[in-house]
């Protein structure tokens, strides 16, 4: 069951950044801002935890995640260290996937080079 | 010689001695391969940039437009050319390799015809001998510029154009056989308020009937008077657009053929490229490879080519500015007219 709300609730998010495309003419960077600040919220409010819970990676897949993530992180760090932890939790749960993208990039910089 | 309000008569038979088309691995798999003289395996040319990729090109198409006009590169006075990149790099950068006394002109996509009729214009009043007309546009240059870098692969409606990697090259000179550029209209700017860069061809529509309408006006001929017209790229969604604008106006296009550069390209089925092509390379390939060859053969007499341009840049379009667009049109022919 897990399966179906994954691919439900994943494909929801996407139509939304699609409609975000299509109907209301956004750019990809403001489209993906978009949906990384809703998962910002998502979490503050507390619903984006119980959402990943019942859909899985349906929820934790999509950019809407990585909001999550950002709060999550703050608010955690708050609760251990007071509001310094805003500043210093913010990455701490982002931090491997943000390593991976500069170090992966800086390795395949080495060997090509982009020309777009 | 002035006609009417904003076109030009070219009552000394300038003709165009030689031109040449080249195109990239894209633009050759689509129907008017065999109408181009030559077609690049490698969208890079050999280069280390696309960027001097684009310049080769036109380099290349100017070295063979000088070798069908049998002429030498010294002899022609005034090379008038443009592209679509920043500072019209790619015409320049060509410009100082040909060593030919240049004009650099920018009219967007709208440049090869634009080029062609200040380079007749040029030879019809006798400033010049001989003048190249150019123009060209490098797929992956365009999308950098104007959309996005092609390996962000960012997702493209289907109003959206593919940028034809293309240069065409016409050397207009006084004396000759033909075919002859008798007469162009120069159009105005066009701006109806669209501000989305994937939907030029519907931004572009209205420049492009707007100069039509005003060359019949001048000249005082009816669209009969040519076996086809045809605008440079609109392609499917301006192509409707115009066609609809015509019938409103009650313009009797349905005398003759009207096709659009931008539609005949590419197979719409086998290739990718949503509404068409477009690009300064699209209507200047389609012109001095696919048309001329056509008057050659004698299956067209009369043509006029209407090039259309979005005259936007990204950070016009980045700050929210609509489109402004224009369209320029000359008229190619096999016979003098008679005036």
């Amino acid at each position: 069951m897990i399966f179906l709300w994954a691919f439900l609730v994943g494909g929801a998010i996407c139509v939304l950044g699609q409609i975000c495309f299509d109907v209301f003419k956004l750019t990809p960077a403001h489209t993906m801002t978009l949906l990384v600040v809703l998962g910002a919220i998502g979490d503050g409010v507390g619903i984006y935890d119980p959402l990943i819970e019942f859909a899985g990676a349906g929820a934790s897949v999509p950019i809407t995640s990585f909001g999550n993530a950002l709060v999550h992180g703050a608010l955690d760090e708050m609760k251990k260290t007071g509001w310094i932890g805003v500043i210093t939790g913010i990455f701490k749960v982002t931090s491997a996937g943000i390593s991976a993208a500069i170090i992966f990039s800086f390795i395949a910089a080495l060997f090509v080079k982009p020309k777009g | 010689m002035l006609k009417g309000h904003q076109s030009w008569l070219f009552e000394n038979n300038p003709v165009i001695a030689g031109a040449a088309a080249i195109v990239g691995p894209f633009e050759g798999q689509g129907p008017l391969a065999m109408d181009f003289d030559i077609i690049h395996g490698d969208l890079r040319l050999g280069q280390d940039s696309w960027e001097k990729a684009e310049r080769t090109l036109l380099e290349e198409a100017a070295n063979l437009a000088i070798e069908k006009a049998g002429i030498t590169k010294e002899s022609i006075n005034f090379l008038v050319g443009g592209d679509l990149m920043n500072q019209i790099i790619s015409s320049t950068f060509a410009a100082r390799t040909l060593q030919i006394p240049y004009i650099g002109v920018f009219g967007a996509c709208s440049t090869s015809m634009e080029s062609l009729a200040l380079a007749a214009n040029l030879v019809n009043s006798r400033s010049a001998q001989y003048v190249m007309s150019s123009a060209c546009s490098h797929n992956a240059t365009a999308e950098k510029q104007f959309r996005y870098p092609t390996e962000y692969g960012s997702q493209k409606p289907p109003t959206a154009q593919f940028s034809v990697t293309g240069a065409g090259v016409g050397i207009v000179t006084q004396n000759g056989k033909g075919p002859y550029v008798t007469s162009a209209t120069l159009g105005r700017v066009v701006d109806m308020g669209i501000t989305d860069p994937f939907n030029m061809g519907a931004a572009m529509a209205p420049a492009a009937v707007d100069t039509i309408q005003a060359h019949f006006r001048d000249f005082r001929i009816e669209p009969g008077y040519y076996d086809l017209i045809v605008t440079g790229d609109l392609s499917k969604v301006g192509y409707a657009i115009a066609n609809e604008l015509f019938d409103n106006n009650k313009f009797p296009i349905h005398q003759t053929i009207y096709k659009d550069c931008g539609m005949m390209m590419y197979d719409y089925e086998k290739q990718q490229v949503q509404a068409g092509a477009s690009g300064a390379g699209c209507s200047a390939a389609v012109t001095y490879g696919h048309l001329l060859r056509r008057m050659r053969d004698k299956e067209l007499n009369r043509i006029l080519v209407v090039a259309t341009g979005a005259l936007l840049s990204p950070i016009s379009f980045q700050q929210g500015e609509t489109i402004p667009c224009i369209a320029h049109a000359v008229s190619i022919e096999n016979e003098v007219r008679e005036t």
